[in-house]
């Protein structure tokens, strides 16, 4: 039994692998975009326009309120017939992952961002920066050790929930291992090389998220 | 594109129903959830001997792992191990194991937020360790854990909408079944997402209210 569960996983590896590599693609975009767009967020969130947050206070509560998985199915099956777009269920998950991700990456920047003495904004402002360079020069950087904790925890999550695109059909990790399953009734191995496979991508980044959380936190 | 307004409300006692069933899962999972994670931050915090080390891993191995993983495993895997088990069932205990996790960390966080200075006076006035626990450290760890505990719970009552994956007829689980049978995408993915805002959206904003509240008591003590 042993040997033989080797054997299997040895020889299912490269389909596993390659269920892997989407699985990963799908994080790693989704990861680039709630950045991306988190980072935006929280810079538009801190302009001071009432309107501007009133609408991203919309965006936000739509995507706490709405649990992804329903996101994934509004996207999946909504963009077709709502906009006659029919996109594959891959960009589907990057989309909604990236969506999601920009509005929880948004909260953590725009409190970083806030929690900066007033000095800063006024000094910059001062010397005579223009909004883009004081953000760039000045916020942002002192910004980021307060953020990047935070925001390590949300890329595990993003990794976690990429999971969830194989209800919507992408050939991802699961759906590899589901397919192996199939042919070889090997479930107890194969679901426990899918739970390694996470635990060994995720808790390096939340062990690195401690660590640098209680480094930075006189910070 | 025709709104079929007619089907939309023949639908709407069986989604009454799979409300009752999101609510339900939901509950019973917060309440097991909250159960195995008293347990367990009891032992992280006394430090039991090898015990500690035992819930260490487990918080680890379920923080770091997706829920819908876990629920396969419990749903799919464990019978060939010979363990049957319902899909409501499987949900109850998947959501337990994740939810007892994360609401573990929730608890000995609580418990480390309470500063030093507390225990050092309760001991300094003759408090036993018991007394010291009962009226000095847990008093102000559970108000310091409130809105973690809460954010965890509106968390576990989202993370519901996953255990439609293996047949619970919850709300996901009717739209899609409703979609399948009637190809009504439209009325249906209107009605999950009428429902999603009327559940989540006052608990979502309840939340936000507390965690301002909380910070207000803290500011100056």
């Amino acid at each position: 039994m042993a040997s033989s569960g080797i054997e299997l996983l040895l020889v299912s590896l490269p389909q596993l692998a390659t269920g892997a590599g989407q699985t990963l693609a799908i994080s790693a975009l989704g990861i680039l975009f709630a950045t991306l767009g988190g980072v935006l967020y929280g810079v538009l969130a801190t302009l001071g326009s009432r309107w501007l947050n009133i609408l991203l206070q919309v965006y936000l509560e739509l995507f706490r309120a709405i649990p992804v998985l329903v996101w994934l199915y509004l996207v999946f099956f909504g963009l077709p017939i709502f906009f006659g777009l029919s996109i594959p269920s891959f960009w589907c998950a990057v989309l909604v992952l990236g969506l999601w991700g920009a509005s929880e990456v948004g909260e953590v920047v725009r409190g970083a961002l806030q929690s900066l003495p007033r000095g800063q904004r006024e000094a910059g402002l001062s010397i005579g920066l223009g909004g883009w360079q004081l953000y760039a020069y000045v916020l942002l950087p002192q910004a980021l050790k307060r953020m990047t904790p935070p925001t390590i925890n949300i890329y595990t999550r993003i990794i976690k929930t990429s999971s969830l695109a194989v209800l919507i059909g992408v050939v991802e990790v699961i759906k590899a291992g589901q397919q192996i399953i199939e042919r070889t009734y090997e479930s107890v191995l194969i679901y426990g090389a899918l739970f390694l496979f996470f635990f060994l991508v995720c808790y390096p980044l939340s062990a690195a998220s401690r660590v640098l959380e209680r480094r930075w936190a006189h910070a | 594109m025709s709104f079929d307004t007619a089907f939309m409300l023949s639908t709407l006692p069986a989604f009454f129903k799979a409300v009752g069933v999101t609510l339900q899962v939901g509950a019973i999972a917060i309440v097991t959830s909250l159960l195995v994670a008293l347990l367990n931050a009891t032992i992280l915090v006394l430090r039991t001997p090898y015990l500690w080390r035992l819930v260490k891993g487990y918080v680890e191995l379920a923080r770091n792992t997706p829920l819908l993983i876990q629920l396969f495993f419990v749903y799919f895997a464990l019978p060939s191990l010979g363990v049957k088990v319902s899909g409501f069932a499987a949900a109850i205990i998947t959501l337990t194991f994740m939810g007892g996790a994360y609401l573990t960390e929730v608890l000995r966080a609580g418990v480390e937020a309470v500063p030093r200075a507390q225990l050092e006076s309760g001991r300094s006035i003759g408090l036993s360790e018991g007394q010291l626990l009962r009226h000095v450290i847990l008093p102000q760890a559970g108000i310091l854990s409130l809105p973690a505990l809460f954010a965890n719970f509106v968390f576990l009552l989202k993370e519901t909408t996953v255990v439609s994956a293996v047949a619970v007829p919850e709300i996901l689980y009717t739209t899609k079944n409703y979609i399948a049978l009637y190809y009504k995408t439209y009325e249906m993915l209107a009605v999950l997402t009428l429902l999603c805002v009327l559940i989540f959206l006052p608990l979502s904003l309840l939340l936000r209210y507390l965690e301002r509240r909380l910070q207000h008591g803290q500011f100056g003590h």
